[in-house]
């Protein structure tokens, strides 16, 4: 099923050979943007898959999206106990393995994939102690992952920021090692709205298949909703990479 | 019954925005004298039973693997406290 926008026209023309590939979605209690994730699949022409985190099998899709929101409440640290779910074992395992199932981990998603050491790192509360909602310009700073393909490396995107756990640390020799390896895939432009080190605002894995980012691509996927400097659809090209490096892997 | 407890404090070389903010509020308190605060986590496991050298074993493994993050927190204390 595709989805049409709900203000003008698709904002890509969709590819029917996209909708084969099937991603899912994982909710977990206490997750918010799971619907907003799904809708972004289709919007992008795939085949959107719900996944529950009880769940002790992937249901045979091709990639999964753990989507933003705060499962468990953030009870003892934000995604520490979401890491412990059945369907992560399974997540873990799968982009680990040789089949390198692609995991895009967004907000929560990105801080429940770093409990899981699928990502170095951590994130702890902003430095300014704020919650904080804004549109925020991002530099993509690898495009040869499996989720930034569709974008132009240097590429500046806006997609929405909201969070109050974003800044993201590590140490220097992990920071070091993430730039030697071009594993930092986007950085903050303009301002560094958390304190997150070296205004890192997603990394990958040393295999390019797990990446996890703060902001909120899902909500960037339809024209009419965002800023007026941009057509609000900058979010899209995570979809896409994914879905073309699916169907291109299998054809 | 028995219980053991589990101190969780961030690292030291990590900056604390939480225990910034109190130290913040502290002096308009008239609270002048403190130049610092680290806020951290206190566990309470309660035991049914004698706390074993196995039972205690297990408190510290989730101590290290749940109840604290090793990149951004240190375990300082796992002791048992009897009611």
């Amino acid at each position: 099923m595709t989805e049409l926008p709900l203000i003008g026209g698709a904002p890509v023309a969709v590819e029917p050979q996209l909708s084969g590939a099937k991603i899912g979605v994982v909710t977990f209690p206490g997750t918010l943007d799971d619907r907003d994730a799904a809708r972004a699949v289709r919007m992008a022409g795939g085949t959107a898959v719900a996944l529950w985190h009880a769940d002790t099998h992937l249901a045979d899709v091709d990639a999964v999206v753990i989507p933003g929101g705060f499962s468990y409440g953030d009870y003892l640290r934000a995604g520490a106990i979401s890491r412990f779910a059945p369907l992560m074992s399974r997540i873990i395992d799968a982009a680990n393995s040789d089949a390198k199932l692609p995991v895009l981990g967004i907000c929560n998603g990105f801080q429940i994939l770093t409990e899981s050491h699928l990502l170095p790192g951590s994130m702890i509360k902003n430095d300014h102690l704020k919650f904080l909602c804004r549109d925020q310009v991002l530099r993509v700073e690898n495009n040869t992952t499996f989720w930034t393909s569709d974008y132009e490396a240097g590429q500046e995107i806006t997609v929405p920021l909201k969070n109050q756990d974003g800044q993201y640390i590590a140490d220097e020799k992990t920071l070091d090692a993430l730039e030697a390896e071009d594993r930092v895939v986007f950085r903050y432009v303009g301002w560094n709205p958390n304190g997150s080190r070296r205004d890192i605002a997603g990394i990958s894995n040393a295999a390019g298949n797990v990446v996890g980012l703060m902001p909120h691509p899902e909500h960037a996927v339809e024209p009419g909703f965002g800023p007026e400097s941009n057509a609000g659809t900058d979010g899209l090209g995570f979809f896409t990479s994914v879905l073309n490096k699916i169907v291109g892997g299998t054809q | 019954m028995p219980r053991i407890v589990v101190d969780v404090m961030p690292k030291p070389e990590i900056l604390d925005p939480q225990g910034k903010a109190i130290v913040g509020a502290l002096p308009r308190l008239g609270f002048t004298s403190f130049s610092a605060v680290r806020q951290g986590k206190r566990f309470e496991l309660t035991v049914d039973g004698e706390v074993t050298d196995a039972i205690l074993a297990q408190a510290r493994e989730a101590a290290e693997t749940l109840l604290s993050n090793p990149v951004i927190e240190d375990v300082v204390n796992v002791e048992v406290v009897e009611a």
